[in-house]
């Protein structure tokens, strides 16, 4: 049943009896012309777009859990397209365009609400950093504005302009990024794609490949085994195990970033903020919490959970940058596991090995690119050659010397 | 968490920070680009036991082979890294 | 009138002393001894907010950390503190308590509209529409939807209470003051065991605070009194009374919050923190958090006066206040039955107890009995009635009968959740007991003990017996010898039996809730499964069920139970979700503890901060130095100043405080070799007495840090390192000769803060330190450009290189830190006659930027050598870091951008840093994009704006004429491109 306010109506006269499942819960098929692997946004974002541009609807998404139980369901939901470099930002801002029609294309309302990104700046050099990146992101087509200190006490309440120890100086603005409501975004793309007759598949676990030769014929799963003709990973944190089985090292490191909500409040802050001195940023859920978080502990990990010094980092950072913040209560903090990659941005493409493909390695980032993800990977599936948007994502940028290095760290994961 | 190192003692994790999986060993000078690039950037990332390089910075500035359970954080062991092998 | 009120006697409060305060601007009195929660009902207020979605009233559920309902705004201004459990409010003088999620009173909210639209408000129904037109999402639905979420409002003024941080370490750590761990924490403080016990009320004792049952043939109170007096009296226990262990974190590290003086009137608070983070590393850990009752969803189960029987138990022994004089029990277990026989010993009127399973007689049913209270089995409760509050409940008997009864309250008991959020927090998965009915810690939780009701023992026998035995066995694991003491006796012994009951099916179409804070239904639930959402993640996800602020801690089983009835499946199979610290809301405030205001970070001044400062300096951030950026005279502003420091500079003498480098010592026999390996550049050459500038590579190739590396004698070196990267090459460098060089015999040391000192530049720079340095003789010839010495200033060692950043002829000297003061003194007033200037680091930079010397914004970590104009210090010949990967294909790429000079075509025009360069005229688009600016300085010598630029193939396009553009501010300049060097491209004033 399509989703609008007239249904809405109708229901609730009918005591909401009529909705059907939003997608089907389907069982495995023997033999399927692409297997996604990872029923999180990527993955069945990728089989939307498989199914809707490239007309291949044999598509099997492969969930180990229930769909989106991944970093999909344990982000901060923020999105931007607010990219320095030309192997990433047209496609993050590709992907921003999807947002904004996303609700729509899914008939799925998934709350993108383009409230701003703010990205406050604290000294000189921070400043032209961002003059670079916001000219940047403007000569590529996104948006962006170089506020100065008057105009981001104007836009923001509660900044602390008293007794910073890093006073804020400016800041970076992108009034088109925002948040969106992280797992409808599974949801909506689940629903879209089910429609159009992708198999979505939850407590299937992928536990190996079948190969012959140079390709893989079938993957093993829980549930049994599935021939599939081409197979997509969309598996990011746990890329490595996944491509380990097809006998593939990638260049990640598996860490785990927290991520925090508070106590519900009535409106308190309307655009995204992010800290330039200390590693934290904020926005507010529709729901009232406010969803903050910071830097990535530091160690490889596989358990979703973190440690004290990060929640006290990010804790000192929530109030040296909002003061009041100090008397609001943290209610609930997860951890999730990141594909943390040398240069910081993710993987798009083709593995060495000839049908299997990947998304992965977003580091923290992998939220706002959902759409663009699985839009280049469905692309790169679909025509055995990746898109203009996701080329330079390749895996063997590394070997070739093309690093996409957004904070200049260099080869250490932890470090972006 | 909390890494013992083998000079100062059980200490609390942020006195150490980490740098990431032992990489694989360095390669000798003339090695051919590949095995520098799989050294540089490529990693075993397991879900299970792992070696990872830690400095204890806040406290001796030891460097340190730590292994450590990435499913549970659990550390096995903390050695020198002066004294390791495979390097 | 509602049967909420205060009884004659009983009660811990203090009767003699009254308390005044008020609740949404009423006042009130209360005793001391009093919750917020208690004085409300004791002054008869039963509803106390409104809820979340439907904003319908509602009353007091709970009596402590799992109050859903009773939420409210203390505090005034700054002050305010939203969402406050009233049940954890102790009350004090002039407390001042406001109802929240109501306009414009409590009693009458016009938001309750939406109780009547609840209808088209189903579960998820936002995720079905508002998508057309497409804009306003953003622009209006969203901002209506926002206002009409959230709980209570939160200030924007600074908080102006302060917070502690306190490290414990101890044997073991109880956590929880109830019999189990009371008793654990006797045993092992008799055991010598240094013991901390944590409770997150203000009294210690637990649920032994709210029984009138015995133990060793005395009242409880006798007992709970002489243990308290006893661990009290043992220097090894430590008592954390109103402090909440709120995490488990990995290797044994327990967080908690004391809330020091939250319970204190704000001006009797003296220089108290508000409240301290504690964080608690104990040998093992004994959990004795004891266990949550739980609610049933029936309809109508949100109505004012429907409680959970535990809370009416524990209101009526703590404060001696009832929350209904007629109430009906509706238990699956002995605790409701209890709950009725202390009512009514108390002169509570209760109407009936119901319970769904099988008749069980014991000497609580005959009492009751023998009381006349009506005892019905194998029935339920369906509907709880009435406007505004309970006035009836309907019954359904065990052959189908229905009747209403009239009643004031409705007293559940669904059950008990042991409290074991600490154990999942280290992953320990719970798994559900068929007999309890609850989810229970798995037997193996790792370091942790996990004792009495919190591990399903709900008995006070078995509290107190797992309290001792487990304390006993872990402290002789830890090595102390524990007695085992007699446990004290206790009379009917009652055992835990339960039946399953969630929820309870009706025809009358009123509202079940199952997540009373977030108004989510039993219906919600099943709309849920229909569309889908049948994972238990999926179905919280979808209807926010557990997702408010009291995490369900009354409901979430609940809510598992009816999902598991929905989808016909076990609730064990079903699992439950995820637990995550905290256990209880926390202030970020306490997290953050000192780390706030100026102390979020640390502050470094160098030892000459405060004589730059005599001179005056204007100082500014630079990561976490305060440095020294210009030093104006009357009238300048900083391009003024800077400006005149630059033209005295080359003219005749400054100096500049350098000491922020980073400064690392190396000798030994290999440590030319050592740094032969860490720099791209060769050193194999470089003899004692002799500097060189060096560039450090990462092994991918990248430049990381550049400085000067200086050298005494054999084997003994001096390097230097850029401010910002002094820490990271330090562990690069211990790094690199620990794990892979270890064979080289080199020995290391940061020096950074022993050597403080100056640059002092300029033509009259040599005549100037020739006056105070005694030796070396300075000289041309005794002591050219790149010459080094350790020498002397009067008594005081020195080390002087003549290095040059500015251009100009120029030395750095460094003494002990200790002496730099008076150093900088003695320059100022010997270079007086040369007219020297102090000059910061803005002057620094202009001429740094005159040089073409490469800084901060040239090496990002994506610059080669060959990028900065400096391929031709790599060397081939020798291995170093980063030598393998240099010649990949990506790192030769002739489009890359190299380092450039730029001068604006017309001085008049403005130059900034971070515009990008397009060839002339071209659209400010990316496939137009040929580099950035770097640097900008407005140069003195050429009198206009120059930059450092990175431009594509840019060697080969000096003389030609780009544009600088700046979209951001519509910006469009024409410049030059140049060599990177404007001022004496031939080094002659560097070296004359």
């Amino acid at each position: 049943m399509r989703y609008s306010i007239i249904n809405v109506l109708k229901q609730g006269l009918a005591g909401q009896k009529g909705w059907q499942a939003a997608w089907r819960d389907a069982t495995p098929k023997p033999q399927y012309d692409v297997v996604i692997v990872g029923g999180g946004g990527h993955g069945l974002a990728t089989a939307y777009y498989l199914a809707k541009l490239h007309g291949i609807t044999n598509v099997a998404v492969l969930e180990k859990g229930w769909i989106g139980s991944g970093n999909t369901g344990r982000n901060t939901t923020i999105v931007r397209s607010n990219y320095l470099l030309p192997g990433n930002e047209p496609f993050y801002e590709h992907s921003l365009k999807l947002w904004e029609g996303m609700s729509r294309d899914l008939n799925f309302n998934v709350m993108f609400s383009q409230r701003g990104v703010l990205n406050l700046c604290h000294s000189d050099a921070q400043r032209d950093a961002y003059a670079r990146r916001g000219n940047a992101m403007l000569m590529m087509g996104a948006d962006a504005e170089l506020l100065d200190a008057d105009q981001v006490r104007r836009m923001v309440r509660g900044l602390d302009f008293q007794n910073p120890r890093f006073p804020i100086t400016g800041g970076l603005l992108q009034r088109r990024g925002g948040t969106a409501r992280h797992d409808a975004v599974a949801w909506g793309y689940a629903r879209a794609a089910s429609e159009l007759g992708v198999d979505i598949i939850q407590n299937c676990e992928v536990t190996g490949f079948v190969r012959d030769d140079d390709r893989i014929t079938a993957v093993e799963t829980s549930r049994g085994r599935i021939a599939a003709g081409k197979v997509g990973l969309a598996v990011a944190g746990h890329s490595s195990l996944l491509a380990e089985m097809a006998g593939i090292r990638l260049p990640i490191e598996s860490h785990v970033l927290q991520a925090f909500v508070s106590e519900g409040l009535k409106p308190w802050i309307d655009t995204v903020v992010t800290f330039g001195a200390g590693h934290f940023y904020i926005s507010q859920s529709d729901k009232g919490g406010l969803v903050f978080g910071g830097d990535i502990d530091g160690y490889a990990s596989y358990a979703q959970r973190g440690n004290l010094p990060v929640v006290e980092h990010v804790a000192a950072g929530a109030v040296a940058l909002f003061p009041a913040l100090g008397r609001v209560r943290l209610l609930r903090s997860w951890g999730g596991v990141m594909d943390m990659t040398p240069d910081g941005s993710p993987i798009i493409g083709k593995l060495p090995i000839g049908n299997l493909y990947m998304t992965g390695g977003w580091c923290y980032g992998g939220f706002k690119a959902t759409p663009a993800s699985g839009w280049c990977l469905a692309h790169t599936i679909a025509n055995d050659a990746p898109h203009a948007l996701n080329e330079a994502m390749s895996l063997e940028r590394f070997a070739r010397g093309r690093a996409i290095d957004e904070r200049g760290a260099g080869p250490r994961p932890n470090l972006h | 968490m909390r890494i013992t190192c083998p000079y100062c003692g059980s200490r609390g994790s942020e006195e150490f920070t980490c740098l990431g999986n032992t990489p694989p060993a360095r390669p000798a000078d003339d090695a051919p680009v590949a095995a520098w690039v799989d050294f540089v950037y490529l990693r075993d990332n397991p879900r299970g036991p792992v070696t990872e390089l830690w400095q204890h910075v806040q406290g001796c500035r030891t460097w340190l082979i730590v292994t450590r359970d990435t499913r549970t954080h659990t550390v096995a062991k903390v050695e020198l890294a002066s004294r390791a092998t495979g390097r | 009138m509602t049967g909420a009120r205060r009884l004659p006697e009983g009660g811990r409060i203090d009767r003699g002393t009254s308390l005044a305060f008020t609740f949404d601007g009423k006042p009130l009195q209360g005793h001391p001894g009093d919750t917020l929660a208690s004085a409300l009902l004791a002054n008869g207020v039963t509803v106390v907010g409104r809820s979340f979605k439907y904003h319908r009233p509602r009353g007091l559920v709970g009596f402590g950390v799992e109050e859903p309902n009773a939420l409210v705004t203390l505090g005034p201004g700054a002050r305010t503190l939203a969402n406050t459990q009233a049940t954890m409010v102790e009350l004090h003088q002039g407390l001042d308590a406001r109802s929240q999620n109501r306009w414009p009173s409590l009693a009458f909210d016009v938001m309750a509209i939406n109780g009547w639209a609840s209808r088209f408000l189903a579960a998820g129904f936002y995720y079905k529409t508002f998508m057309w037109p497409p804009e306003a999402w953003t622009a209006f639905y969203e901002k209506v939807i926002r206002r009409a979420a959230g709980l209570g409002r939160a200030s924007h003024e600074p908080d102006p209470d302060h917070y502690a941080k306190a490290h414990a370490f101890a044997d073991i750590l109880v956590v929880g003051a109830g019999p189990a761990g009371l008793m654990a924490a006797l045993v092992a403080g008799r055991a010598g065991a240094r013991v901390i016990l944590v409770d997150e009320m203000p009294a210690l004792g637990g649920r032994l605070r709210h029984t009138a049952r015995a133990i060793d043939g005395s009242a409880t109170t006798l007992w709970l009194e002489a243990t308290l007096q006893e661990l009290e009296s043992l220097p090894n226990v430590r008592l954390l009374p109103r402090t909440s262990v709120f995490g488990a974190y990995d290797h044994g590290i327990m967080a908690a919050v004391e809330r020091v003086s939250d319970h204190l009137p704000a001006e009797t608070r003296g220089a108290l923190p508000r409240q301290r983070y504690w964080q608690i590393q104990a040998k093992a850990t004994i959990l004795a958090t004891g266990a949550i009752e739980r609610g049933i969803a029936l309809a109508g189960n949100d109505l004012p006066g429907v409680m959970l029987a535990s809370a009416a138990r524990a209101y009526l022994h703590e404060h001696a206040v009832v929350g209904g004089q007629r109430p009906v029990v509706f238990t699956t277990n002995p605790s409701g039955y209890v709950t009725a026989l202390e009512l009514m010993r108390a002169g509570v009127d209760v109407q009936a107890v119901v319970d769904p399973g099988p008749r069980v007689d014991n000497e609580t049913v005959v009492a009751l009995h023998e009381a006349g209270v009506q005892l019905y089995w194998h029935s339920t409760i369906e509907q709880a009635k009435g406007r505004g509050r309970v006035q009836g409940v309907v019954m359904a008997d065990d052959v189908g009968g229905r009747r209403e009864i009239a009643c004031d309250q409705l007293l559940l008991s669904g059950g008990w959740n042991p409290t074991l959020h600490l154990t999942a927090h280290q992953g320990f998965r719970p798994h559900w007991d068929t007999k309890l009915q609850a989810f229970v810690p798995p037997a193996d939780v790792g370091d942790i003990t996990v004792v009495g009701a919190a591990s399903g023992r709900f008995e006070l026998e078995n509290c107190l017996a797992d309290g001792l035995n487990d304390a006993v066995a872990l402290c002789r694991k830890l090595g102390f010898s524990a007695k085992t003491p007699t446990l004290p006796k206790l009379q009917e012994n009652v055992p835990y039996t339960t039946t399953a009951c969630f929820a309870v099916e009706n025809a009358s179409g009123g509202k079940a809730f199952v997540d009373l804070q977030n108004d989510v239904t039993v219906a919600d639930l099943e709309l849920a499964v229909r569309e889908g959402y049948k994972s238990v993640e999926h179905a919280k996800r979808y209807t926010t069920h557990g997702m408010a602020t009291d995490q369900g801690k009354t409901t979430g089983v609940v809510g598992h139970g009816v999902l598991a009835e929905i989808l016909k499946r076990p609730v064990g199979e079903i699992g439950t979700t995820g637990y995550r610290p905290p256990y209880t809301a926390v202030a970020i405030g306490a997290l953050a503890h000192h780390h706030r205001g100026q102390g979020f970070a640390p502050v470094r001044r160098t030892p000459l901060h405060d004589v730059q400062a005599k001179h005056g300096a204007v100082f500014f951030e630079t990561g976490l130095w305060h440095r020294a950026r210009y030093f104006p005279e009357a009238g300048e502003d900083m391009a003024a100043a800077s400006r005149r420091e630059v033209e005295a500079i080359r003219s005749t003498v400054g100096i500049a405080d350098t000491t922020p480098l980073g400064k690392i010592e190396l000798m030994g026999p290999d440590a030319q070799a050592f740094i032969e390996r860490l720099y791209c550049n060769g050193f194999s050459t470089l003899k004692p007495g002799r500097a060189r500038y060096g560039l450090m590579l990462r092994e991918d190739g990248m430049v990381m840090d550049d400085g000067t590396v200086w050298c005494f004698a054999e084997g003994h070196f001096m390097i230097t390192t850029t401010t910002a990267n002094a820490a990271a090459v330090m562990s690069h460098i211990e790094f690199y000769h620990q794990y892979y060089w270890r064979e080289l015999d080199v020995a290391y040391a940061s020096v950074s803060e022993q050597w403080a000192g100056v640059a002092i530049a300029g033509p009259r720079s040599r005549e100037l330190l020739q006056k105070l340095v005694d030796k070396p003789d300075l000289s041309d010839t005794a002591f050219p450009f790149m010459a080094v010495a350790e020498g002397r200033v009067g008594k005081v060692v020195c080390r002087i290189a003549r290095i040059s950043f500015s251009g100009e002829r120029a030395f750095e000297i460094y003494v002990p830190a200790g002496y730099a003061a008076d150093l900088y003194d003695r320059l100022m007033a010997e270079g007086a006659p040369l007219g020297i200037v102090p000059y910061g680091l803005e002057a620094m930079g202009t001429m740094r930027i005159e040089k073409g010397h490469v800084a901060g914004p040239e090496l990002d970590g994506r610059t080669t050598p060959a990028d900065l104009g400096l391929d031709r210090m790599q060397s081939r010949k020798k291995p170093h870091i980063g030598h393998a990967l240099r010649d990949r294909e990506g790192l030769l790429d002739p489009a890359r951008p190299v380092l450039v000079g730029l001068k604006v075509v017309n001085a008049k025009h403005r130059l900034r840093a971070g515009a990008h360069l397009v060839p002339r005229g071209a659209e400010p688009i990316q496939s137009n994009d040929q580099g950035h600016v770097t640097s900008i300085a407005f140069s003195p010598s050429e009198g206009r704006y120059i930059a450092l630029a990175l431009l594509a193939r840019g060697t080969d396009r000096h003389g030609q004429e780009v544009d600088a553009v700046f979209p951001l501010k519509k910006e469009r300049v024409t410049v030059e491109v140049c060599a990177p060097c404007f001022v004496d491209p031939k080094g002659a004033r560097l070296r004359g």
